[in-house]
């Protein structure tokens, strides 16, 4: 599964960055939505992805699957996502506030305001 | 503010003291089984965000009594007081300590301490931006 | 002990709180602090000496073998005693000093946790708790110096200080770290146990100018002395705090800790008798040529602190029992010194001697304490700066290296050092009364007290030396050589060479204060020259620091963010794919191993990913990145992620909420781009991102090391009591990273109601 995620992962990359570089400062909220997606995905499909085997121990102290799912990536990617959704909602309000104030949604002219 | 429509404010009546409990039930089993701080944080965050976007953000504000605000300085000083115990056992900082309470069969921990801090900066802060948000939206409407 | 050292932070917390329940009488209560201090370390004195030191140590980070330690033996106690000493009596006279001030308590609050930092360097065992300390001396300082903040000069001379002090903490961190890699342990009692082997090792040589950079910088020696009398700037009480016992001896404490380990060396006997020699010199010599009292009092620390590197150098049993005496004498005596200079100031309100004169009617206490700290300064007998001054000639003469060199330096600076003294006790006190600002009257008691004390001191010193020599001063010698040293002090020790050291730079001297203004003239005539000094070159290197960012700034900032993206992409492709290539080649593993429903599951990721991108609705890219961040949760789910699959379905939900709330208040897409930009914003997207792909590729076709999962999950049932190991591992193992990242959560969330509740007020007072 993880050469198709490789593709997958590449292709989210590809459009965050495109949606990134475009000059309305609107686009820029959904490419930082793709990107922290993308980062996410590459971590945790990088460890190895195993089917139907989650890092529980089982409460009974039965027998432990043979091979279980890394959890340390989990343990990354469960605070990425929540920091990620923090880092939007900063950069999202950070835009709107700007936009407030200079007025434009383009990138190019708001370089040129110094309000 | 009234904004949400019969269906979802009758919903929201049942929903939200639900979701609240849920969340609390994440937080618990969270050492053990799926769940744990981020995840409770987030339920009962979206469970106050449903009752703002029926009720409004006053009444949210007067449903949680607390700011939401102070939820996110209370839970840092759980989160950094749970690493203190430790210290005190001449162990490094933030090593785990667990405690039996006697009777009950009940484990209390620095985890679990720590979890509860995690549980309530998430809830501050998601919430902290959400009413604040719509209050200033109303502001300007 | 780490109480004693961390209550002053504690402390400085609460003062103020303190300030507003109990108004002027602060000051006395916060004294009490630095007072139980040294009333603490007086009780441990026999132990420490009998013992040779007391160890504390407490774990913070044991698996990089870093541990917040302490360790007192001799010289620490004479550093200890003398900070807390002398700490006591300059907040008592702070608070005669700045009473009424508006900022008092900033002032406790600095002078507080300055005072805690200074214990810290001198009772660090840590490497690293001791350059912790060591930069926090320097933070607080700088506050300190700069402590009248309206003030542009005081800015200047405090950042000054700052810069000049925290380049020398980085050569001090580089030191440290090559002595940790040399010595092969943190722990400075281990270390300085193994000399020989750091001797020998070929990065002496490159560690000990490293570590000499941090101490030279701090304790002001040539060329680095010009910024101590610009710190002048500060306000008495800190200035007779930081350069009598502290902040500049710090730099002198660290060459006496290092000297059992590292000293004795050749390199290290040149480089402190020549840097010393030369640093005593000049200073002694710019002393005179000043009119400003606490002017002249800091290049006479100068001298000082020159004289105490000197005596490092020559090494020895004789240089290391003057070297502790003349620390001791010095302290006590240019405490006194400042605190009198401060009186004078704040009673006259000038700083500049040729305007005073007569004033020993008006303030004969002050005075007298003026006369007893000058005689001891000047080194005349009765006096403990006598017998320290004795030690020093004795010293000098036994030197085994560079004995003639040292001697004429030592000699004149002395000459120069009698004369300054007398500049600044007689010039001001005897003479014909001038008019003054204020008129003149005698300092308050609190003002008097420390100058009193300090001045009496060194006479009691002068007459008892055996006081402080037989116990404390043999102690601090004894740590400094790395063996047991007895030796007794006397204030007569015969009709020898060094008496007559001492009789000739005394008659000299007095020669020279007597036609002082006429001295100045002369020296004033050398001004172009010595306006060319090491300062000179500190403004040129400021300039220059300032031009090259300009220049960069105007050539790298182009102020687009797309170019900075676009720059930053390219070089990391570039980079990176040519290493990759280079390296390893295309080499995959393309096993598959699939299942229907998930590569359904991954091409609608991979769609809705590219449709969110060619929306021209915004509602329509939110519910594509939506399809997307569902699609994602599924992926977790089917791949055993339990956790994170309703983590990500939460946040997805609140995401929409977000969008919803902000983004439609905002414009409608627009087209901006031109075709071309279109293209080639499309070229950087697929390069970048087909990187990405051919990156993980490789990387999943190889075990590049074993996981440090294994432990955790073998673990997380043992150690972390729990079933859920992704849980545990964020409450658990790795529970100091969870911390952070619920700060940056915090933050974040902080910024954004500061953003908002901003505007909110703007919008309601316009």
């Amino acid at each position: 599964m993880e050469p198709i995620m490789a593709v997958v992962i590449g292709v989210i990359y590809a459009t965050a960055i495109y949606m990134m570089l475009r000059r309305s400062i609107v686009k820029l909220v959904i490419g930082l939505i793709l990107i922290s997606n993308a980062a996410n995905l590459l971590i945790f499909a990088t460890a190895g992805m195993t089917r139907d085997a989650p890092p529980l121990i089982p409460m009974n102290g039965g027998p432990m699957a043979e091979v279980i799912a890394d959890p340390l990536p989990q343990a990354l990617v469960l605070t990425a996502i929540v920091i990620a959704f923090g880092v939007l909602s900063f950069a999202v309000v950070l835009i709107r506030r700007a936009y407030q104030i200079v007025g434009v949604d383009d990138m190019d002219q708001m370089k040129d305001t110094d309000t | 503010m009234k904004t949400g429509t019969l269906i979802l404010s009758v919903a929201a009546q049942t929903l939200v003291p639900l979701q609240v409990l849920f969340s609390l039930f994440l937080l618990l089993r969270g050492h053990d089984e799926p769940g744990g701080g981020f995840i409770a944080g987030l339920v009962v965050a979206g469970a106050f965000a449903l009752h703002q976007f029926v009720n409004g953000p006053e009444a949210t504000r007067r449903l949680l009594r607390v700011d939401p605000r102070d939820c996110i300085g209370f839970g840092l000083l759980l989160g950094v007081g749970s690493a203190l115990p430790a210290w005190w056992q001449g162990e490094a900082f933030l090593t785990a300590q667990w405690w039996e309470v006697p009777g009950l069969g009940l484990k209390l921990s620095t985890p679990l301490i720590f979890d509860i801090g995690v549980y309530l900066v998430v809830l501050g802060s998601v919430l902290t931006a959400v009413i604040t948000l719509t209050e200033v939206d109303k502001d300007e409407t | 002990m780490q109480i004693a050292v961390l209550a002053g932070f504690a402390l400085a917390i609460l003062v103020p709180l303190l300030s507003r329940w109990c108004g002027g009488r602060t000051g006395l209560i916060l004294a009490l602090y630095p007072a139980s201090i040294a009333f603490w370390l007086v009780s441990l004195a026999p132990e420490v000496l009998q013992s040779g030191g007391i160890y504390f140590e407490q774990a913070w980070a044991p698996s990089l073998g870093l541990s917040l330690s302490f360790w007192l033996d001799g010289l620490s106690l004479l550093f200890g005693l003398l900070i807390s000493g002398i700490g006591t009596l300059i907040i008592i006279y702070a608070s005669g000093y700045l009473h009424g001030h508006p900022q008092l308590a900033r002032f406790y609050v600095l002078i507080l946790s300055f005072m805690s930092s200074m214990l810290g360097v001198v009772m660090a065992d840590g490497l690293m708790t001791l350059f912790v300390f060591w930069e926090l001396t320097s933070i607080t300082s700088y506050l300190l110096i700069g402590f009248n903040h309206e003030d542009a000069a005081a800015r200047k001379s405090a950042l000054q200080g700052l810069l000049v002090t925290f380049t020398g903490g980085l050569a001090l961190m580089s030191g440290l770290i090559l002595l940790n890699v040399v010595g092969g342990s943190w722990s400075l009692q281990t270390l300085l146990n193994d000399g020989e082997t750091l001797r020998e090792h070929a990065l002496y040589l490159p560690m000990l100018l490293c570590l000499l950079g941090g101490a030279f910088t701090k304790s002001a020696q040539f060329p680095f002395h010009f910024w101590l009398p610009n710190a002048m700037a500060a306000p008495t009480p800190v200035s007779a705090y930081l350069h009598s016992a502290t902040m500049v001896k710090a730099g002198i404490y660290l060459m006496a800790r290092l000297q059992p380990g590292l000293g004795g060396t050749e390199a290290w006997t040149t480089i402190l008798c020549v840097i010393g020699a030369i640093t005593m010199v000049v200073g002694a010599f710019l002393a005179i040529r000043f009119t400003g009292i606490k002017k002249v009092l800091a290049y006479s620390t100068v001298m000082a602190l020159g004289t105490l590197t000197m005596l490092l150098g020559i090494g020895g049993e004789a240089a290391m029992i003057a070297f502790v005496t003349f620390l001791t004498a010095h302290s006590l005596y240019k405490g006194a010194l400042f605190m009198v200079a401060g009186a004078l100031d704040h009673e006259t309100g000038t700083k500049d001697i040729d305007e005073m004169g007569g004033l020993c009617r008006f303030m004969p206490v002050t005075a007298a304490c003026a006369f007893v700290a000058a005689l001891s300064l000047g080194g005349v007998i009765p006096l403990f700066g006598f017998v320290a001054k004795e030690l020093l000639f004795e010293a000098v003469l036994d030197a085994p290296r560079f004995t003639g060199f040292l001697i004429g330096m030592s000699l004149l600076a002395s000459v120069l050092v009698v004369a300054a003294a007398g500049i600044v006790a007689l010039r001001p006190f005897f003479g014909a009364l001038k008019e003054t600002p204020k008129t003149p009257h005698e300092a308050p008691p609190s003002m008097l007290a420390g100058p009193c004390v300090l001045a009496g001191l060194s006479l009691v010193l002068g007459f008892m030396p055996w006081l402080a020599g037989d116990g404390l001063l043999n102690a601090a010698a004894g740590a400094v050589m790395g063996t047991e040293v007895v030796t007794d002090l006397y204030l007569w020790h015969g009709l020898n060479t060094a008496l007559m050291m001492s009789m000739v730079s005394l008659g000299v001297g007095l020669l020279v204060c007597w036609r002082w203004p006429g001295v100045r003239g002369v020296i004033h005539r050398f001004s172009p020259v010595l306006d060319r000094g090491p300062e000179a070159g500190y403004w040129k290197l400021m300039d220059l620091l300032v031009r090259v960012a300009e220049w960069q700034t105007r050539l790298l900032q182009s102020g687009y963010m797309r170019n900075y993206l676009i720059l930053t992409l390219l070089s990391f492709t570039g980079l990176t794919g040519y290493t990759l290539l280079v390296r390893h080649g295309p080499v995959f593993d393309l096993a598959l191993d699939v299942r229907l429903q998930e590569v359904v599951v991954a091409l609608v990721i991979a769609a809705s990913a590219i449709v969110a991108c060619m929306m021209r609705s915004r509602l329509a890219a939110v519910a594509a990145a939506g399809v997307m961040g569902f699609g994602i949760a599924l992926i977790f789910l089917l791949f055993s992620a339990p956790d994170l699959a309703i983590t990500q379905l939460l946040i997805e939900t609140l995401t929409v909420i977000l969008l919803i709330l902000v983004l439609f208040r905002m414009p409608q897409f627009s087209s901006l781009s031109t075709p071309m930009e279109r293209v080639r914003d499309m070229f950087v997207a697929i390069i970048t991102g087909g990187l990405m792909t051919l990156l993980m590729l490789t990387v999943l076709g190889q075990d590049l090391f074993t996981s440090i999962s294994e432990y955790m999950i073998d673990n997380s049932v043992p150690l972390g009591h729990g079933h859920n190991i992704v849980n545990v591992i964020l409450v658990d193992f790795r529970a100091l990273d969870t911390l952070g990242e619920i700060f940056v959560l915090s933050l974040a969330a902080i910024g954004v109601l500061a953003m908002l509740r901003l505007q909110a007020k703007e919008r309601k007072t316009p």
